[in-house]
C-alpha cells in the first residue's frame, strides 16, 4: 500500500507541474492568481499523501490544515485588493 | 482487503479529476472557463482523493481530521475562485463570447 502512495504522489508531482505554464504564460494577472490557487490546492493533497508515504500522518495533517488556511486566505485577499476602490479609480484615470 | 481496493479506486479516480483540471487550466480560451475548470474539476478529485485516504485510515482521529479538511476545501475552493472571478468582472476584462459593443458600467 505504500508503494502505491509513493507512486500516486510522483503522478500528483507531475500534474502540478502543468498549470505553471499557465503561470508563466499566463496573458492577464488573473490567470496567473487562478494557476497559483490550483497549485495551492493540489498541494493538500500531496502533503497528506506524504504524510502517508512517512507513516506520520498524526503531524502532517496539521501542517496540512494550515497551509489549505493560509493558501485560502492569500487568495482571497489578492482577490479583494485587486477589486477595491483604489484599483478601479486607477484603472478610470489611465483610460479615461 | 475489500477497504484496500476502495481506497485504491477512490484515490485514482481523484488523480483523474484532478488531471483533468489541470489540461483544462492550460487548454481552454478564456479566463472565465479556466476557473470554471480550476474550481469545480479540482473540488471533486480532491474529495475523492481524501476520501479514499479516509477509507484507508478508518475510524481514528486523523480520519476526523480529513473530514474537516474535506468539509474545508469544499467550502473555501469555490469562494476563492468566485472572489477572483468577480474581482476580474470588476477590473474589465470581458469574456470571449461577449457581442454587445455598448460601453455600460461592469461592476
Amino acid at each position: 500500500m505504500e508503494h502505491f502512495f509513493l507512486y500516486s504522489a510522483i503522478a500528483l508531482t507531475i500534474i502540478i507541474a502543468i498549470p505553471m505554464v499557465r503561470v508563466v504564460k499566463g496573458p492577464t494577472l488573473f490567470d496567473r492568481i487562478l494557476a497559483t490557487n490550483a497549485i495551492a490546492t493540489k498541494t493538500i493533497v500531496l502533503i497528506c499523501l506524504t504524510g502517508y508515504i512517512y507513516g506520520r500522518i498524526d503531524m502532517f495533517i496539521d501542517i496540512t490544515l494550515a497551509y489549505a488556511i493560509l493558501g485560502f486566505l492569500g487568495s482571497l485577499v489578492i482577490a479583494k485588493y485587486l477589486s477595491s476602490y483604489k484599483m478601479r479609480r486607477k484603472r478610470q484615470r489611465e483610460q479615461p | 482487503m475489500i477497504q484496500s481496493i476502495l481506497s485504491i479506486l477512490f484515490i485514482v479516480l481523484g488523480i483523474a479529476f484532478i488531471l483533468m483540471g489541470s489540461i483544462g487550466i492550460l487548454r481552454l480560451p478564456d479566463f472565465y472557463t479556466r476557473s470554471h475548470a480550476a474550481s469545480k474539476s479540482d473540488t471533486l478529485g480532491i474529495i475523492f482523493v481524501i476520501g479514499g485516504l479516509i477509507v484507508h485510515e478508518g475510524f481514528t482521529q486523523s480520519s476526523l481530521k480529513l473530514l474537516f479538511i474535506i468539509l474545508f476545501i469544499a467550502l473555501a475552493n469555490p469562494i476563492g475562485t468566485h472572489a477572483l472571478a468577480r474581482a476580474a468582472i470588476r477590473k474589465g476584462i470581458k469574456p470571449l463570447l461577449y457581442k454587445r459593443s455598448s460601453e455600460e458600467d461592469n461592476g
